[in-house]
């Protein structure tokens, strides 16, 4: 928890840096045809996103920024940043997901390890092209010193902070879509106002890089500042719509399940309780309903989360070890209901 | 120099100049998995991906996100993706692009679903096999060919076996046609669910727990399934135990059902041919459990069992009072079980001399404690007029 604060913390000073950087004379710049252009780079220093890539030293107007409940990915620590091309800024609606404009890009880098042990495992890149987003996974090499482009994804044997060794996948092209489609086009998903801190916006706004700081900024709970007393609907809510409502809501890869986790819906049958499956074949194991109030182990929900075994884990992708925090919470969340 | 090669080699844009369709020929060995993944990715609308004879080792789940391609192997038992060791995603294929043609390979082993397509319009299975190798288990994945949310879909001449949710499973879709196949030891032979305008025709359903299911479930995005017609189809020992995980709709379909109708609006079932289904023929019946869905019927409202070949069946029923029923029938329950559950005056016909029993239940969802089994008593129809349904005859003639 306190590595999460601790990233938090690095996302603001670097935002800070980044934001002062922009006035030192022959800043490292970003090369913007390689953003909007039709082709796919091989490398990932071809985009010059970073002054330092090892280091993750952000170039020019590209802004580091944190969630409040990230995804959880095996435990990787991630760096997230946002690129705005000369010009242009991010635009608010509402307290989802941010607007951006032609040009710019998402960047998230996992990483395992920590201080000199650190190890860069792959960095995705979002690109908001003429046409669409486009999304592409870049595989870092042992040296560290370049990211290579790996549309068909790959394995990794590494150890998770949890200390389990696991085969990490990094996805192909395709599977990026998998997650970041919404009605078979690709989006971004992280960058919700409500998942950004009011403080991190204001920042951006004052730079000029924001239009506004919208109502219901920061509205998710912060995850890793939880506490054992804190209400767990809202916790668990929140990590539901982070780690699940990209497939599970209309127009998302599980649609046809009609299980809705995101944060805004508020049918208690739509996000589960009571609700039967679908198309869960053995992932429903022995139990009959999404969520049964006051018993998370009949809940198929929880039972999904804490499996690692492909066919019965959710989420589907991105995921090869079992996410215990994020177990506990939902656990308690479902126990706490009025049976 | 292939295009896929060229375009890695020298980083050219998937939106270069258009080029002509091209074939893509993967050869198994040595990162295959990497070389067909890469091909699925990379292919332009048009493009055939054509799969060597041999067998694949695939760790993770394959995408096509590319419409109008076609994946082709040298036959189902030729080009098999072999699937026993994968290590994550949620099917051995999974394709979300419009007008694919996937033909003459198989999928083995996927640690859930064989082949899903989703938001897939226009789809063509043909010649596919997938297959759970141990057997049917628990533990084998759901859905064998699962094209779901799409619009045109045509699955034929295709072999499923092994699969614990339905072999063959259309959900949530439009105009269909599931022909010319063979599924043997699923929990559901074939699986029609949420959907309208399917043709399920010439196909052999044999030793699963079901033969032939034409659900409408509530609480999904697509409802209202219906006009379904099954035609011509060998539905025949239907005796393997149900060995659906216990929360799937499908784990309360009785072993030795031929075809269960549940709910759905317009299901015609004519020129079949039954043998030795040992709970029921034709079973139809109103959705069984609760829910909470204003937009949902639960009923089986105009379902007409026309002509069809009964042989030897409802001799060994799992049934409640299995002993006593047999007694009353003389043996052996006659062809057709309904709930006797009707909406208005349009709940189940059939044609002259068919035969069957009902349990004179009132309401969805009554107990069949309180059933008061009976002999079947509808005046037979002497016509009927149902609408023509299934896949557009685009895709059948992309086979030609």
């Amino acid at each position: 928890m306190k590595h999460g604060f601790g990233l938090l913390a690095l996302a603001c000073v670097t935002l800070g840096g980044a934001l002062a950087h922009g006035a030192v004379p022959e800043p490292q710049l970003v090369n913007d045809a390689a953003v909007t252009g039709t082709a796919f780079p091989e490398t990932l220093s071809a985009f010059g996103f970073f002054a330092d890539g090892a280091r993750q030293v952000p170039a020019a107007r590209v802004y580091p920024y944190a969630l409040n409940t990230p995804l959880w990915s095996d435990g990787a620590d991630k760096l997230r940043f946002i690129y705005l091309p000369q010009g242009t800024q991010l635009t608010a609606d509402g307290d989802g997901l941010l607007q951006f404009p032609v040009g710019a890009a998402i960047l998230k880098t996992f990483a395992f390890g920590t201080g000199k042990d650190r190890r860069l495992i792959e960095t995705r890149v979002l690109l908001r092209r003429a046409d669409g987003w486009v999304a592409l996974p870049y595989r870092w090499n042992a040296e560290q010193t370049e990211a290579t482009l790996a549309l068909t994804g790959g394995r990794i044997d590494l150890v998770t902070p949890a200390g389990e060794a696991i085969s990490y996948a990094i996805p192909n092209k395709n599977q990026c879509k998998t997650c970041h489609a919404s009605s078979n086009r690709v989006v971004p998903i992280g960058p919700k106002a409500r998942n950004l801190t009011a403080a991190w916006l204001g920042q951006m706004a004052k730079a000029g890089a924001l239009d506004r700081v919208p109502a219901g900024a920061g509205t998710l709970p912060v995850w890793a500042a939880r506490k054992p007393k804190d209400a767990a609907a809202p916790l668990a809510r929140a990590y539901l719509d982070v780690n699940c409502a990209h497939c599970h809501q209309p127009g998302g890869g599980a649609s046809n399940s009609g299980l809705d986790l995101r944060w805004e819906q508020d049918d208690p049958q739509a996000y589960g309780i009571g609700k039967r499956p679908v198309a869960a074949g053995r992932g429903a194991g022995e139990y009959e309903f999404s969520i049964v109030a006051g018993h998370p182990d009949e809940s198929i929900l929880l039972y999904r989360m804490a499996s690692a075994a492909p066919g019965i884990a959710m989420p589907e992708l991105g995921k090869a070890s079992v996410d215990k925090e994020g177990v506990a919470v939902v656990r308690r969340w479902i126990a706490e209901m009025d049976k | 120099m292939n295009r896929i090669a060229l375009l890695a080699a020298l980083l050219v844009s998937a939106a270069a100049t258009p080029l002509a369709a091209e074939t893509h020929r993967i050869e198994p060995g040595e990162g295959a998995a990497t070389r067909l993944q890469e091909a699925l990715i990379l292919a332009e609308p048009g493009d055939v991906i054509e799969l060597g004879e041999g067998r694949f080792t695939l760790t993770d789940g394959l995408s096509l996100d590319v419409d109008g391609v076609t994946v082709r192997g040298a036959g189902m038992d030729k080009s098999i993706l072999d699937f026993t060791g994968q290590q994550g995603a949620g099917e051995g294929l999974l394709v979300t692009s419009d007008n694919v043609t996937l033909r003459d390979f198989a999928v083995e082993n996927p640690k859930g679903d064989g082949i899903k397509s989703k938001g897939a319009d226009m789809i063509v299975y043909s010649g596919i096999r997938v297959e759970w190798t141990g057997g049917p288990k628990a533990t084998n994945g759901a859905y064998g060919i699962y094209p779901v949310e799409s619009v045109g879909v045509l699955v034929t001449n295709s072999v499923v076996t092994g699969a614990s949710d339905a072999g063959i499973y259309v959900g949530q879709s439009r105009d269909i046609t599931v022909s010319e196949n063979i599924v043997t030891y699923n929990v559901a032979g074939i699986e029609i669910e949420n959907s309208r305008g399917a043709l399920v025709i010439n196909n052999i359903a044999s030793r699963n727990t079901g033969g032939l299911l034409v659900f409408d479930l509530p609480g999904l995005p697509v409802m209202n399934g219906g006009n379904v017609i099954l035609r011509e189809n060998v539905v025949s020992d239907n005796d393997t135990p149900n060995f659906a995980p216990p929360g799937n709709i499908v784990a309360s379909v009785r072993r030795g059902t031929g075809v269960l109708v549940m709910a759905n609006d317009g299901v015609l079932i004519e020129d079949n041919a039954f043998e030795n289904n040992p709970t029921a023929h034709v079973m139809v019946i109103a959705y069984v459990q609760k829910f909470d869905d204003p937009r949902y019927n639960p009923y089986a409202r105009n379902v007409i069992v026309g002509e069809n070949a009964f042989g030897r069946g409802g001799d060994d029923p799992q049934l409640d009072g299995k002993e006593a029923l047999l007694a009353a029938f003389g043996g052996a329950l006659p062809p057709v079980l309904w709930d006797g559950i009707v909406e208005d005056d349009n709940g189940l016909r059939i044609a002259e001399g068919v035969t069957g029993w009902t349990l004179n239940l009132k309401t969805p969802g009554q107990s069949m404690a309180e059933a008061q089994p009976g002999p079947l008593t509808l005046t037979p129809l002497e016509s009927w007029e149902f609408p023509e349904v299934g896949a557009p005859a685009a895709l059948e003639a992309r086979l030609k």
